[in-house]
């Protein structure tokens, strides 16, 4: 009798461990990792208010209310407007679109390059492996902006070439980090094994090797989107980013910021809060799947 | 070393001539009036850029190893002597800035691997992310707000920093109450990347036998963390802090447009605005020099600092 009940209460309480696992994970994470969702609510506010940004405002991000310029924030305008008399509310609101696209582009493809040359550079090894590595560390001595401002002076200003220039310095950055991991992966015999199958190299590479550095990969691309939003915003406060009147948070802060930072503080004090926010909810989100994915951190 | 540097000048000198329109044109562009080509080459042949590229490329190269720049192909004057001008401004907010993150850095990552996943450590970790994520041009920005709202209020008359630089050694005061606050905004930023650093390797070596051996044999916890823990953490510090340093003398570009100084970065910012080939590669190179040099200089720390490590 006692026999039974305690072998159905274990496979109930195995059914209920199964049932919840994924809820009951992500509770766990959520308790350990209070950080991390902190981060995890950031990111995702900034999704809805790049996505919806039509629906949550009522101007338009290039519209110019000239009767309204630089005036204070107040219940219509509720960060104020700029000296062009646009809303800064909703340019904040569509330049997350701005920030998230190159965000996202650059770190994907920068990551993505830096991961297949990273993996590949480790897996044949020798020649090729040194000499890639000589062309990384070239790129990797120059200053991240210098690089940047270097190839949009190349390509000239503007969204799309802000990316390239961004991505171009993800790369060495990303295939170094994927390199180290890789060359430990390299001994496991199952590579052995793939190879021993008759399978080509770029069937080991990206089937066998690749998703085995997924957690520092993972890692390196949430700080990526982080550091290509703040790399955006230096070369658009510069002018060599993205282009008037496309809404950029650096973009915003380039006009006017110092210009009418006494008189008119809310025009330099709003795009700096939304990119500090946006960069500090991807490195926070960043910070803690290291220490989820990363097994040295994980028991303590 | 010579690898990096050859391969830094190839990359730099093609990526400059890939720009459209070269230094000539934009000159002649600039008068608004109307120039015939034969003009543009005769300024194209007093600068040598008719000639073959690969013979422009050793012409080049030959120069920056006998450290001949030559002449600006914008203004004329020598390179060295421009250079020369920003390079003590650069390098004063540089060592600053650095003095500035170390100063918040070692203490701070300290105090947080002591107390880890205390409130401390979070509040400590939060900070430090925190200059990670506010850009420095921005904190910039608001520093100077600052300074303007506070000096209002405290003496009635606003107060901003100087625009004109003078060296230390001429104007001591002047000099600091300028540079102190571009060097407060990097050094911040930097200083995150450090701290956590500092955290993470105190708290490896925190896990180490010795440690363990140093608190059994009665020894001050005070004694333990300065003398025996920390100058072993200080390792991955130091190279992470020599790195940030060597691109600081590079990487100011945005911080001296904020706070506007004339310094390298304006300088790199004006020379690939004005298509100015030799300036643009002289300053690449210089900043390249710097991270190459500062690495062998933390290669050797390294011997320093951990007696296991000899270079035969």
């Amino acid at each position: 009798m006692t026999t039974t009940s305690e072998a159905t209460l274990e496979a109930q309480i195995e059914e209920l461990d199964e049932k919840t696992s994924i809820a009951a994970a992500s509770l766990k994470m959520a308790r350990k990792q209070p950080v991390g969702v902190a981060g995890l609510t950031v990111v995702i506010l900034m999704i809805v208010a790049a996505l919806f940004a039509p629906w949550l405002t009522p101007y338009h991000p290039e519209y110019n209310d000239f009767a309204s310029m630089l005036t204070s924030p107040n219940g219509d305008y509720w960060m104020g407007t700029d000296q062009f008399g646009r809303d800064i509310f909703t340019r904040i609101l569509f330049g997350a679109r701005t920030a998230l696209m190159v965000g996202f582009v650059a770190a994907t493809i920068g990551a993505v390059a830096g991961l297949v040359l990273g993996v590949a550079s480790a897996y044949f090894g020798g020649l090729f492996d040194l000499i890639l590595q000589r062309v990384m560390d070239v790129f990797m001595a120059f200053p991240l902006i210098i690089l940047a401002m270097a190839v949009v002076a190349t390509l000239g200003p503007g969204t799309q070439n802000v990316i390239i220039a961004i991505t171009i310095p993800f790369i060495p950055q990303c295939a170094r980090v994927v390199r180290s991991n890789a060359l430990a992966i390299r001994e496991i015999p199952y590579v052995d094994a793939a190879r021993a199958l008759g399978f080509g190299h770029t069937r080991i590479i990206l089937r066998h090797m690749a998703p085995n550095v997924v957690a520092p990969f993972l890692i390196l691309f949430t700080a990526f989107v982080g550091q290509a939003i703040l790399l955006e915003a230096s070369l658009s406060y510069l002018g060599m980013g993205v282009q008037e009147p496309t809404p950029a948070w650096g973009l915003m802060l380039q006009g006017g910021a110092e210009e009418y930072a006494e008189s008119a503080a809310w025009v330099a004090i709003w795009p700096g809060v939304a990119i500090s926010l946006a960069v500090f909810g991807f490195n926070l989100f960043g910070d803690a799947l290291r220490d989820t994915l990363d097994p040295r951190l994980r028991s303590r | 070393m010579i690898p990096t540097l050859i391969g830094a000048g190839i990359l730099v000198f093609f990526l400059m001539r890939l720009i459209p329109g070269d230094v000539c044109e934009l000159r002649f562009a600039g008068t608004g009036l109307y120039v015939d080509q034969e003009q543009i080459d005769v300024c194209r042949k007093n600068l040598g850029i008719d000639r073959p590229i690969f013979i422009q490329f050793t012409d080049f190269m030959i120069g920056f190893f006998t450290f001949d720049f030559g002449e600006s192909m914008w203004t004329g004057k020598p390179i060295l002597e421009e250079v020369g001008l920003r390079f003590e401004l650069s390098l004063q907010v540089a060592i600053m800035a650095t003095l500035v993150a170390i100063v918040i850095a070692i203490p701070l990552g300290a105090i947080s691997a002591i107390h880890q996943d205390t409130w401390l450590d979070y509040a400590v970790r939060t900070f430090s992310i925190a200059g990670i994520a506010i850009p420095s041009f921005w904190f910039g920005i608001m520093i100077i707000l600052g300074l303007l709202i506070f000096t209002n209020w405290a003496t009635g008359i606003p107060w901003m920093p100087p625009i004109q630089y003078k060296p230390i050694w001429v104007d001591p005061i002047h000099n600091i109450s300028q540079l102190i606050w571009p060097a407060v905004a990097t050094g911040y930023r930097y200083s995150a990347v450090a701290t956590r650093m500092t955290r993470s390797a105190l708290l490896e070596v925190l896990r180490e036998d010795y440690i363990r051996t140093a608190r059994a044999k009665g020894l001050v916890e005070k004694i333990v963390i300065n003398r025996h823990a920390l100058k072993n953490a200080m390792l991955p510090v130091v190279t992470i802090i020599g790195i940030e340093f060597a691109f600081l003398m590079g990487g100011l570009v945005v911080t001296e447009q904020v706070f506007n100084l004339n310094g390298l970065g304006k300088l790199f910012v004006e020379s690939v605005d004005n298509h100015d080939y030799a300036m643009t590669q002289a300053l690449v190179m210089l900043v390249v020099l710097i991270f190459v040099v500062t690495n062998f200089a933390i290669d050797l720390c390294y011997a320093w600092l951990d007696p296991r490590i000899r270079y035969s």
